[in-house]
Order: C-alpha cells, then structure tokens, then sequence
C-alpha cells in the first residue's frame, strides 16, 4: 500500500488508497460519508438490497485504524444514511462500532443526512471539528478560509483509458480545500466535472482516483483527455 | 363453412382486385377449430392480415362486448401502424369492431378509458401488457379474450422481451381458458422451438417464394486488409443509388451509419435525398425518416438493426448491406426488405470491408442460396424476468406459489425450470433471499394462513408497476441542439453518458449525420452547436455489434478449406489464400490452426477459431493467463470474430496445452468474479430482478440521488453469498452472452487433440488483418482497470513534463496509443 502526501495549509496529509486521510501531526485519521444501514434504508422503501453494507464498511474501516493506529477518528458527517439508522445497527456491527469509538478519540461531524446525534452510539457529535490550521466540516463553504477538509459530495472521477473510461470515487484537493471520496460501501459518486463540485474548486486541483494499493492522479484540467 | 369468407369480406377483397391467400383462409379454418397456430412467412405475404381476418370474421359473425383479441408487437411504431392499417377493412365493411393502441406512449385518461370501455382489439407490446397484467382487474379486463396474435415472434423468443411475453401468455391462459394463440414468424432455423415458445398446436407455412438475387462488390482498386468501415466502397454504393429508385444502405453499428452517411454526402453532387436512421436518434427523426421513405421522397436511407424490423416501406428496389452480414438469418431479414412482394425476387448487393468480411459475404450468398438459417434454439427464461412476472402476479391478486409454478413451467422457456430455483425466486422477492435475515419487516410479499402469497402494499405494487420491463440501458443523455443564443434546443437523440464524459468544450463530434460543437452537459442533456472543426469523434456504442454466427463460421471454414471453391472468390481473396497455403496452411474443418512467428522483439500467437468476437474475448483472457504461468510473458491480445492474436516477450509452446479443456476451471472462476463483462450483466439482471429501481413514484429525483451503484453491490453480495439467486442468473446470463461460455466450451471440446501448430519465421497473409487490428482495439494481457489507470497517469504525466518518458526499450503496448481511437468503434 502506496499512500499519497499532499500539503494543506501548510500540514501534510497522508491520503490511503482505501479512502481514508491521516494527518501524521496530530495523529488525526477522517474518513467521510459512511452512511451506515443504506441498505435497510433501500428495503424499508422497498428495495431489498444485499444486508451486508455496514458489515463492509466497519471492515475497511477496521483496516483503516490498523493501518494508521490513530489517536483521533473525524467521520466527516453522512456516517448514518438516515435518522433512524443508527436504531437499525445489527447487533454484532453495533459491538464492533462501540468498541472503535471506545479505543479511540471519535469525532463525529454531522451531516445532512443524520443532522442530529444518534442513541447509544459513542464518541462525540459536533458540527465542526476544527483543530489549527485545518477545519473539518461536512459539506464545503465557498468562501471559506483556507485549511477546510470535507466530504458531502461523494467525488469521483472518470479517466479516459484504453478500451473506455475508467471511474472511480477520488479525492478533489486544491491550495485551499480538499474534499474526501464517501467511504460507505453502498455510496455512489458525482462527477468532479459536475458544477456543484467544479465551482468549490474554481482554479482547478488535483484529483486522486482511489486504487487498489495505490492512488492515481491527475489535475482536473486533464480529465477531459 | 370452411376455407370460405363471409359476404362483405369477399367483397371487401374483390373490390380491391384481391383474392385471400391459401394461408390467410388456412388460418380462419385453424380459428373455426379452435386451434392455436404459428404462421410462418416470409415478409410480405399478407401475414399479419391472415393474423386478424378470424377475429374480424368472429366479430362480424357475432358481435360482443369486451376484449376479443390482443395483438403483442415488439415495436411501439409496429403497434400504431398496424392500427391504422386494420381501420381500412373496418371501416370499409363497417364492421362493430373498436381498434386501439396501449403502449407507453397512451396518455393516462384512454389508458383509464380502455380498462372501462376495453376495445374489441387491442394492439401492445410485451411491456404495456404486462403493466395490464399486474393491474388488480387483469381478471375481468382479459376474461372475454378469444385469441393473442404475437407478430415477429422470431424476434422475441430467446429474448428477455420474449421471456416476459411467454409468461404473460402463460397468465392469460389461466384468466381466460379458450383463448387461441397465433404467432406470426419470419422463417427460422429452429421452427419447432418457436412453435413451442407460442404455445401453437402446428405450423401453417408458406414458402419463401423466388429466392433473393445477391451479389458481392468490392470497392475500386484495393481491398483492404483490415477495417470494418467499408467506406472504401462509399463511391460505388453512391452509384448504386443513382441507378436505383429506393435503396437502403444496411450497416452494422451507429458509428459506421454516421460515417457512411457522412462518405455519401460528400460524394452526392446530385444532392439526392439521403436519409441516416439508428436507433440512438430521436423518435421524431426516425419517424420523419420513415414517412419520407413511405412516401418515396428518399432515394436511399443508410440504416443500422433499427431498420430491420417494422412495417412494408414499399418501394424499396434495392438492399446494400456494407460490412459483414454476420448470420444468414440476418441477412435475409434485411435483404427481405427490398421489393417486399413475395412472388418477386428481392435484390441485394454485398459490400465487404476487408478481406476476411469477403470470404463472409461469399459464404452468406451460398447461405442463403442454401436457405442455412441459422440462430441458436432459444435459450431457457431469464430467472430476472421470472422475478419481476411473480411479483406482478402478486399485484394483481394473491396466489398460491403451487399453482403458480404449475402455470410458469407451461411457458416454453420456462418448462425446464426446478422447483428449487422457482422457490429461490419467489424468496428473493419476497425478502432478498439473503443469508442473512436481515429484511424481513420490509418484504415485500407476504403469506396468510392459507400459504397464499399477497402483496406488501399498494406503494410496493405501485413501484412495481413503474419499473416493467426488460429493457436496461446505459444511462444516456439526450443530445440538444441549441441556436447561437442558447435556449431549450431540439433533441437530435440520445448518446451513451460515458460518451458525453470524453468530450470537451469546442470539440466536434459526429451524430445523427452532423457536425456538432460540445458546449456542456447539463443535467442530463448534453448541449452542442452545429459546426465546429478538427478531426471529429465518432460516438462509439455497447453492444452495437454481433458475433458472427456458429453457422456462418463452418461455411466460412469450408469455403478455406475447399480449394475449388476459391475460383468464384474476387482475386484479391484468392491471391491472399493461395498465398497462405504456400506459407502456411489453411484452418480445416474440424482442427485447429495456431501459428506463431516472431516479429519485432515479440512472439505472436494467431488462433484461427471462428468463435466470434465474445468467445474469443473469453479465451483470449484465459489463455493469457496460461501462457502468464507457463513463463512465455504474455502483453497482450485482440481478438476479432475470426481470430485470437496473442503477443508475448517469450517464444508460446507447448501449444495444444494452452487450448486444454481444463482452463474452464478456476481461471474461469477467478476472471470471471472480477470481469466487468459480469459487472455489466449483473447490473441488467438487478433492473430487471426488481432488485435496483428505474422509476421511484413522486417528484423525479435527481440520478445522483437514485442511482445505487451496481458494481459495488455486486462485491459486496460475491463476498457474503457468492450462491445467490441473482449471481446465479448473472453467470447464466453471461454464459451465453457477452462471455459466450457456451461456444468456447463446444470449440475447446471439438478442437481437442486436432490443434494444428504452424511455426513460421514471419507472419502468414491470414495473420495480417488480426496484426492491423492491434492498437485499434488493444487489450493487454491481464489488463485490469489497475493498469489502465497506471498507464493513464504515466502517459499524461510524460506529456505534459511532469515525469520524464520511459527508457526506449519498455514493454512495447505501452507506447502511445492515441486515446480517442478508442472511441472509434472499428
């Protein structure tokens, strides 16, 4: 595993191909956009998708803080798929969660879809985390001060490679901001050509397409060729 | 009294000079006894006449109220013209009979006005019936019916569509007992499975009539060695037209349609009217398109499959198929096309592009001679389309699941179906079917006391009914033509989304016969302008091409293989074969022959299989991973409808062991899990499964908000129960579609012990057209997105300074291939 530096506001980030970011510093590990129980979420309106999601997602999340060995977890907001979601825990996924946020420092930041803090679920609900120099929220403000790290969106980008493109969700970071690919098992993605995420990085950036053991790069002006 | 029409048909018929066909009272004869028929007839011989005139005679003879005949087409536009087409006699002889039309098309208050007031004849498709179907009164709105006509049933067995229709048929026998079924067919090789998949108790058939006059022309001077374009031959195809009345110009994909088109208006100093027709096109152009045909106010149409169904243009004198004509049955469809009179031959022109497509087109001109059709027997149902029909049985009334099964396995494809997989069906529309017992407050079936299976609720049912059908398309944008000061634009039609994602501001593209500027995607438009300049991209489409069929390939394999044949073939073939057997040899019927030579720093290995393009895709994956492990450092492969090309650092041998039976084992497994040909095949299989929605009721979301993404809930059920229902039906899909399992395994079985190894210092004359394609489409060995993206990187990355070039003597496919050719579908 490969995982990429990149500078923000003056700190370094280490970005995992696995779509986590770790902030070596502050021994800060974040990950956004989890939305834990979309797959019930689908069933209760009627779309019987595989049960597994939050399994998943606590796996590569597992593999994550062996990986980094954090103090600290910031989940950038979106960590549950609705309000209710947190209710609909299996038991057994709700046991591997409080013993996460029980070895470890967990900053929850909230999100549009669970914009109010759950039951029973450790660690601490906030709005914004910020620790200096870098502010962590979830969804981006346009004129914000350098050193904002979000999520929200679910980026991903599509390379025009032999025999057709290839998509995959990315990490968007320009000189101000940097935006997390969703680490959710059951989350889709929007094109970082899309307007509502081109117009938070209107001087263009980097993206970095998430891969196997490594990550991919590209500045966004490249994408189209 | 039999064999003989009542009085105001016989008049209707005098009156236009007519007599009723031997067939036509055949089938009123086959009505009077109650007997369900398939009609088999070449196209125009007054077929889909002889499908109605018993329920016209039924009704004249004795009025009622309430449905009497439905008739199921494959094509909305087929539907609607037949309508109109059936008023005529109607009207004329004034008979008490109500024609209508229920398609996706019916505005809301006829569809509610129809379930009141049904017609006495109701013309749909298999979509639009089986919404009727899941409607509550299904019971009482189908109970009065006497007879289903299914036009161009040929067209729907095998098929997904064709799956769907059997079951509603299946359904329709339990509403109503005595009704007949009628299907009406083009000739077919396999008549008796499609008399089963009718569920007729004979055949009526009537003969093809004069035989089609087919010739092959090759375009001045050179014949080419590779392409599949055929544009070489635009100035003679544009002479044929002058020479012509009415001509349609058939080709094989949408990107060569807008080339051709594009080749032909160049050279059209008579500014003939020619017209370009694909199924991408917006309806309303294609329907322009059609009535200027009708009208005869086109000289020529160049047209892709979206033209080889549909109702009798009539005046069509002539067929120019350009490229290779890929099955007999094919053929004849499009060659039937021209002077659609069955007492007059049809007369067809044969264009190949390059010289393996000419040895095809030779063997599809003695095909047809030979009336060989070909096609394979219809394959078994879809266990997607059982799921989606079982919950629409849910939704018009509770059933019990024995009964069901016994009415599902009447359906022809579905005769085979085990009692197991049908209950795996029903639980994985009841609750997901999942391992885990994750879901079971929100299934959506439920049973009572009595073990009958009701639905959830009426919002399930309602959602069911807004996503029938078995049609699954890539996402597309719609194609808007905006004037120099914006504005809403006109649609020109519809483009694959991936293709939209390549493109930049200001550069040109080629679509619906323009030249058009990319201005932006907006939601889900893609915005253009007319004009622009550069080099233009050509949108390239999936699933746009068809293998080469198993019959076509042995007429192909005998024609090389019969020296005296070769007399009849253009000289440039025949100079190309004598010379392949002088330095070489030719591949034999029942062998297998690999040659292998070097050439530059690389081995080349060339498997002259004929298995078509999806087989060898599949065997050229597999036998790469082989060579990988035996240490001959395979970099890559293309593979073609005729032949494998495999190149490698290291000398292949031990040859015949690459082609061993035993590479279906874990090779197959472990590709296939991770192959997107699986990922793409689950995806239709989850649509149509009811497993992800199209439609969701209420305000239309955003495709962000209801898109699911298929690839990873297809990792994620792999992982969790690699056994599942829908991954059951994705292998099975796969096997005989884009995998082709079912043909690599037949060849891998055939060729055992017969692999024909030639070692040769160069290359052989057979072996250049496969050498031409590599770079046109080239896919390395083992070449996963991985690499793909790595290769990406590394080639924007040199060349745009930010990284240094590789040294000279890199691995060779990485050179620069130049990206857009891809988009060239060749």
């Amino acid at each position: 595993m490969i995982a990429a530096p990149v500078h923000l506001a003056g700190e370094r980030l280490m970005l995992d191909p696995a779509g986590g970011l770790f902030w070596p510093e502050t021994g800060l590990l974040a990950i956004s956009d989890l939305h834990l129980e979309k797959g019930s979420s689908q069933a209760r309106k009627g779309s019987l998708l595989p049960p597994w999601d939050t399994h998943t997602t606590l796996d590569r999340l597992t593999l994550l803080l062996r990986r980094w060995k954090p103090r600290i977890v910031v989940t950038l907001g979106d960590s549950f798929h609705d309000t209710e979601a947190a209710s609909r825990l299996p038991k057994a996924e709700l046991a591997r969660l409080n013993a996460m946020t029980e070895a470890h420092r967990f900053i929850w930041v909230l999100g549009n879809h669970d914009p109010h803090p759950p039951n029973g679920i450790g660690g601490q609900f906030v709005e914004e985390f910020v620790t200096h120099p870098i502010l962590f929220r979830h969804e981006a403000v346009p004129r914000a001060d350098a050193g904002e790290i979000v999520g929200h969106h679910h980026p991903k980008a599509s390379i025009p490679a032999r025999g057709g493109p290839v998509s995959r969700p990315c990490f968007v970071i320009d000189a101000r901001r940097l935006m997390m690919p969703a680490f959710g098992a059951y989350t889709g993605g929007l094109d970082v050509r899309d307007t509502a995420i081109a117009r938070l990085f209107p001087r263009g950036g980097r993206v970095f397409l998430l891969g196997r053991d490594r990550l991919f790069s590209f500045a966004i002006g490249q994408l189209d060729r | 009294m039999a064999g003989t029409l009542p009085e105001p048909f016989l008049n209707w018929f005098a009156a236009r000079g007519w007599t009723p066909r031997p067939h036509q009272l055949a089938m009123l004869d086959a009505a009077r006894a109650g007997e369900s028929v398939l009609l088999i007839a070449p196209t125009g011989g007054g077929k889909t006449l002889a499908g109605f005139l018993p329920s016209l005679v039924a009704l004249h003879e004795a009025p009622q109220d309430g449905l009497h005949t439905l008739y199921v087409s494959p094509l909305k536009a087929l539907a609607t013209d037949i309508a109109r087409n059936l008023m005529a006699p109607v009207t004329e002889m004034g008979l008490p009979i109500r024609i209508e039309t229920r398609t996706g098309d019916t505005p809301a208050n006829r569809r509610a006005r129809q379930k009141v007031a049904p017609p006495h004849l109701l013309l749909t498709t298999p979509e639009s019936l089986a919404v009727l179907l899941a409607s509550p009164d299904a019971a009482v709105f189908f109970g009065s019916l006497s007879a289903i006509v299914m036009d161009e049933v040929h067209a729907l067995a095998g098929t997904k569509r064709g799956d769907q229709l059997a079951l509603c048929v299946a359904r329709l026998a339990v509403l109503a007992p005595s009704m007949r079924r009628v299907g009406l067919s083009a000739t077919v090789a396999h008549p008796e499975a499609i008399r089963a998949f009718t569920g007729a108790d004979r055949i009526i058939a009537v003969s093809d009539g004069a035989p089609p006059v087919l010739s092959m022309m090759l375009p001045a001077g050179h014949l080419s060695w590779g392409g599949h374009m055929g544009l070489e031959a635009a100035p003679q195809v544009m002479a044929r037209i002058r020479d012509a009345s009415m001509t349609i110009v058939f080709v094989n994909t949408r990107a060569q349609a807008e080339l051709m088109f594009q080749a032909l208006w160049r050279l059209n100093d008579p500014m003939l009217p020619i017209g370009l027709h694909h199924g991408s096109l917006e309806i309303e152009q294609r329907r322009k398109v059609e009535a200027a045909m009708a009208a005869g106010r086109l000289r020529a149409v160049v047209a892709t499959a979206s033209l080889d169904l549909g109702i009798d243009w009539g005046g069509i004198d002539q067929v120019i198929q350009v490229g290779a004509p890929k099955g007999v049955s094919r053929l004849l469809q499009r060659v039937g096309r021209a002077n659609h009179r069955m007492d007059e031959a049809s007369n067809a022109i044969l264009v190949p592009a390059n010289r393996f497509e000419a040895l095809e087109c030779e063997a599809a001109i003695q095909g047809v001679a030979a009336m060989e059709l070909d096609g394979d027997p219809p394959r078994p149902g879809g266990l997607d389309v059982l799921a989606q029909h079982l919950l629409g049985l849910a939704c018009a009334a509770p059933f019990q699941p024995d009964d069901v099964y016994a009415e599902i396995v009447k359906a022809a494809p579905y005769a085979d179906l085990s009692r197991q997989d049908f209950d795996d069906v029903l639980r994985f529309v009841e609750n997901g079917g999942y391992a885990l017992e994750a879901y079971d407050q929100w299934r959506k079936l439920f049973r009572d006391s009595l073990g009958q299976v009701h639905v959830r609720s009426a919002r399930v049912a309602l959602r069911h009914r807004m996503n029938i059908g078995t049609i699954v398309e890539a996402p597309m944008l719609k194609v808007r033509l905006t004037g120099k000061r914006g504005g809403f634009g006109i649609v020109l039609g519809e483009l694959e989304e991936y293709f939209g994602g390549l493109l930049r501001p200001g550069d040109t593209f080629m679509f619906a016969g323009r030249l058009l500027r990319f201005v932006r995607i907006r939601d889900v438009s893609l915005e253009c302008m007319e004009g622009g300049d550069g080099e233009p991209m050509v949108p390239a489409y999936e699933g746009g091409r068809l293998p080469l069929t198993t019959n076509l390939a042995d007429r192909v394999r005998d024609l090389l293989r019969d020296r005296s044949m070769w007399e009849t073939f253009p000289e440039p073939v025949r100079e190309w074969l004598e010379l392949q057997r002088s330095v070489s040899r030719l591949p034999g019927r029942n062998d297998l022959l690999v040659e292998s030579f070097p050439r530059g720093d690389r081995w080349y290995l060339v498997a002259y299989c004929f298995e078509g393009r999806n087989a060898h895709q599949t065997l050229g994956m597999l036998i790469t991973k082989r060579m990988e492990r035996a240490g001959m450092a395979p970099l890559g492969f293309v593979a073609t409808d005729y032949v494998i090309g495999i190149w490698s650092a290291n000398r292949p041998h031990d040859v015949a062991a690459l082609f061993e039976q035993d590479m279906l084992g874990d090779d197959l497994e472990e590709w296939m899990a991770d192959s997107s040909m699986l990922k793409r095949t689950f995806r239709n299989v989850a649509v149509i499964a009811g497993l992800i929605e199209r439609h969701h009721p209420g305000a239309e979301k955003t495709r962000r908000q209801v898109t699911v993404n298929s690839d990873l809930i297809y990792e994620v059920l792999r992982k969790h129960q690699p056994d599942h229902i829908l991954l059951r039906a994705t292998r099975a899909d796969a096997a005989s579609g884009l995998i082709d399992l079912n043909r690599v395994a037949g060849m891998l079985a055939r060729v055992k012990g017969r692999i024909v190894h030639m070692v040769l210092s160069r290359v052989s004359p057979l072996a250049v057209p496969i050498l031409l394609e590599i770079g046109r489409e080239n896919v390395r060995a083992g070449d996963t997105e991985e690499a793909l993206l790595a290769e990406a990187e590394a080639i924007i990355a040199e060349a745009t300074g930010e990284r240094d070039p590789p040294p000279p003597k890199r691995r060779p496919a990485a050179r620069r291939v130049p990206l857009q050719t891809s988009l060239f579908s060749t």
